[in-house]
């Protein structure tokens, strides 16, 4: 039976109203931003001193980058509840190196290594014997930290040469740290290695669809491997930072700050499931998250209560468009 | 004509969606003890009129009448209430639970004040259902172990179990072996006799033509027509579903067969196929056929570098390969449509372009960038081949009707420039336009001399369009028939392990 009928052409995309790109999750977000900075300023005057701002980014730039990969990682259909076990082992492998007398350039080496070798073994058990992802790393997550443990003790390291301090402590320009420019940076390369490369259109891919991604050609099992040596090795990197600012290894370094990192990771927009999410989405997370305990800092308010006000904020900011939506969705159906 | 009134029926009823209208102003009547077949083609609106009449979707208009009265369906619980039950083409049943508590998931039977679940009485009751439509079935045994067709038999003891009076069957076959397809007839047969009214939705005529008493034909949500089997033709009801005459069913050309293209040597794996030899040749189309778990799916996955525990040699243009993946298998020229579309052949939330430039990004983008503009050229070039209906290129491929996602994992495939191209059940669950579309492009790709092998279940397909077929049993390949040897009764006998000579 031919087909008579005649396509006229096809547009490569509809135009969308501008209202579309209003209601996006990132815009959203970062109204909220903006809001928490308003409110910030208004609240104490210390807030908009460039150099207390400076200093605030300190408090998250280190988790921040590793919730880059883990973004990917996620949206990957993955997720890896170790890394603040590999921050505690990097450290305590970069303090035996320091101890036998090796240069800060030795010690980003040997922390970005174990950081990769950690990944690695991650990425290896969960691709080689299909087991999920949370349980083989709720299972490095203790392993990890009980190595650090057992090297270390109830000891710490604190013998850093110099030089190795500019890692966590130093400036590049002015206001602006180490930390926080490497973050920047590495927002960037992210940026466009999720929305712009093969790679990242395989990882949504590979989200939305395992199956139909192996039988597209995409080495499924490989891609997921390289996506835990990336979050292995930038945990080794974000352990650099941190023992560098803390200037010494203890083996409870960095200790619960896995879910610190997929919050971040879940406030950007990224479906828990797999499938969808942005880079820019989690970039303005990580900025919200830093504005509110930065403020919450000034303001005196206690750390636990600033859990508890964190915990309330992720919570309601993620439930506040699916209400709303369902609300309009509700009240068009009684129309 | 006489007839009794109906027990169902939908007056101007009307459904729209942002931008399309569903349902416009359709009717449809329905009888006790009868079974109207409802055909159309998809996007016709079959769906959603089923989700209508279930009550996940509200209409915007029009009336609803069960046994004469006006009703409203707000939602499922009230059209279980109501006596109207549906079961869809992928049953929605719970793997991880018992026979008996698939059928009361949600409507226990319960005993004493404190509201205890009676268990007892469940698995009785569920015995007496199963009983009553022949089904040989553990009230205690776990889904998870059942085949398609148990699982369709308990989809049908819950819908019983709430004494619907209106039953609706969305595509029940699409997934079923020919045995279980007859046992379902006879479920059929049973509910008509128990009086209830059957809404009969199926792609294939010859079931319309056993089962059906009545039929209504919709053509893009709109009603095109209704009577009787007995007064109607095949033609007729696809004229009325497409609104033009059918010419010819199978557009097969005769096509030059050129040099050997793919050819296989022992192929074996260690339980489900054994001692696979065979060769295809450019510009022929090699059809698979057998029943549902004779292999052949098997084979063409192991072929597509899915099974790991395979041995045996492959040849392509002559030249030995190894294909671990399907990647090896992509650049060696041999793609793969896979049966199960939803699952392994689109990606549903990725737009059109995206799922056509997935197998070859890297040959498509220097650099592992993305250069989108050479994308959407690629989805632009093999969507219009392959007459794509979308309102553009980036559309969810998850908003397409399966004809059409069925043509976007083809053009997929095709755009990486092929030598072999393996079909698996190409026209499953799609209407009889987009049908007749694939098998068009078959004969077009042959043309260009690439080779094709089809696995089919559907007979009437594999007699219209192989060159060759080979025919499975339990794993081997037991009889191998020419274009011009093969009848329905030889290759379908040599298919159940009949010994026909």
């Amino acid at each position: 039976m031919a087909n008579t009928m005649t396509q006229t052409a096809v547009p490569n995309r509809l135009s969308n109203h501008w209202l579309h790109h209003l209601l996006r999750w990132e815009t959203f977000l970062l109204l909220v931003t903006v809001l928490v900075f308003l409110f910030n300023s208004l609240a104490t005057p210390y807030f908009l001193d460039p150099w207390n701002l400076s200093d605030a980014t300190f408090n998250f730039t280190e988790k921040a980058i590793i919730a880059l990969p883990m973004a990917m990682l996620i949206i990957c259909r993955e997720i890896d509840l170790s890394v603040a076990s590999i921050i505690a082992l990097s450290s305590v492998s970069m303090g035996l190196a320091a101890e036998a007398g090796m240069g800060p350039g030795g010690l980003v080496f040997v922390a970005v290594s174990v950081g990769i070798v950690c990944g690695l073994f991650n990425g290896l058990v969960v691709t080689h014997f299909g087991i999920p992802s949370i349980v083989v790393t709720i299972g490095t997550m203790s392993l990890y930290r009980g190595i650090a443990y057992v090297i270390l003790g109830d000891g710490a390291f604190t013998n850093y040469p110099s030089g190795f301090e500019f890692f966590g402590q130093g400036y590049v320009y002015w206001v602006f740290s180490f930390e926080f420019t490497l973050f920047m940076g590495m927002a960037l390369i992210f940026y466009g290695l999720l929305h712009h490369t093969n790679f990242g259109r395989r990882t949504y891919a590979i989200g939305n669809n395992p199956t139909a991604a192996l039988y597209s050609g995409i080495k499924v099992n490989k891609h997921k491997l390289i996506l835990f040596v990336m979050v292995g090795a930038i945990s080794g990197l974000a352990s650099v930072l941190l023992t560098s600012r803390l200037g010494s290894t203890r083996p409870s370094i960095a200790f619960g700050w896995e879910l610190s990192v997929i919050t971040m990771v879940v406030l950007g927009g990224v479906s828990i499931l797999g499938g969808s999410g942005s880079m820019v989405g989690v970039v303005i997370a990580v900025f919200l998250m830093g504005l509110v305990t930065f403020g919450l800092g000034l303001l005196n308010v206690p750390g636990i209560v600033m859990t508890i006000i964190i915990g309330a904020m992720l919570i309601s900011v993620i439930s506040i468009p699916l209400v709303a939506g369902r609300l309009r969705a509700a009240r068009e159906q009684r129309k | 004509m006489t007839q009794s009134t109906a027990v169902f029926a939908l007056r101007n009823v009307t459904k729209t969606f942002p931008g399309v209208t569903a349902l416009d102003r359709v009717k449809l009547d329905l009888y006790p003890g009868q079974v109207t077949a409802l055909v159309g083609e998809n996007g016709a609106g079959k769906s959603t009129l089923v989700k209508t009449m279930t009550g996940i979707y509200q209409p915007d208009g029009g009336e609803t009448q069960v046994a004469g009265e006006v009703v409203r369906i707000d939602d499922p619980e009230a059209a279980r209430q109501l006596g109207i039950t549906a079961i869809h083409q992928e049953t929605v049943l719970f793997d991880e639970l018992t026979v008996t508590e698939n059928i009361f998931a949600g409507n226990y039977l319960t005993r004493g004040r404190l509201g205890r679940l009676d268990w007892p009485a469940m698995h009785e009751r569920t015995r007496g259902i199963l009983a009553d439509i022949d089904a040989p079935l553990d009230p205690k045994a776990r889904l998870r172990g059942l085949s398609i067709g148990q699982k369709h038999m308990v989809a049908i003891a819950r819908a019983l179990s709430v004494d619907a009076r209106v039953v609706v069957l969305d595509e029940p076959t699409a997934a079923l072996s020919h045995h279980e397809i007859k046992e379902l007839c006879g479920i059929v047969e049973r509910l008509k006799k128990a009086g209830k009214a059957i809404l009969f939705i199926t792609h294939k005529f010859d079931e319309i033509f056993t089962i059906a008493d009545r039929y209504v034909v919709y053509r893009d949500g709109t009603f095109a027509g209704e009577g009787m089997i007995s007064d109607v033709t095949e033609a007729e009801l696809v004229e009325m579903m497409v609104a033009r005459s059918v010419s010819e069913t199978f557009p097969k050309q005769t096509v030059a067969i050129g040099e050997p293209m793919m050819t296989v040597e022992n192929l074996n794996h260690p339980t489900e196929f054994a001692d696979i030899n065979f060769e295809v040749r450019a510009g022929e189309i090699l059809c698979f056929y057998g029943l549902v778990g004779s292999g052949r799916t098997e084979i063409m996955q192991a072929l597509f570098g899915l099974s790991k525990a395979v041995t045996g040699n492959v040849h392509i243009n002559g030249e030995p390969v190894t294909i671990r993946s399907p990647a090896d298998a992509i650049k060696a020229g041999l793609v793969y449509v896979p049966e199960e579309r939803q699952q392994q052949g689109v990606i549903l939330d990725l737009p059109i372009f995206q799922n056509i430039s997935l197998p070859q990004l890297g040959r498509l983008n220097r650099w592992g960038l993305l250069n989108e503009a050479r994308e959407y050229d690629v989805a632009r070039t093999y969507g219009e081949r392959l007459n794509v209906k979308t309102s553009s290129w980036d559309q969810k491929v998850g908003n397409l009707s399966g004809g059409n996602q069925q043509k976007v994992v083809i053009g997929k495939w095709l755009a990486t420039r092929p030598k072999i191209i393996v079909l698996d059940e190409p026209t499953k669950g799609i209407d009889i336009g987009a049908k007749a579309a694939v098998h068009h492009f078959m004969s077009e790709l042959v043309n260009d001399g690439l080779a094709v092998i089809m696995v089919s279940s559907e007979l009437p397909e594999v007699l219209g369009m192989a060159d060759r077929i080979i025919v499975m049993h339990e794993g081997l390949m037991v009889r191998e028939f020419t274009r011009a040897t093969a009848t329905p009764e030889a290759v379908v006998g040599a298919a159940t392990g009949g010994m026909a000579a």
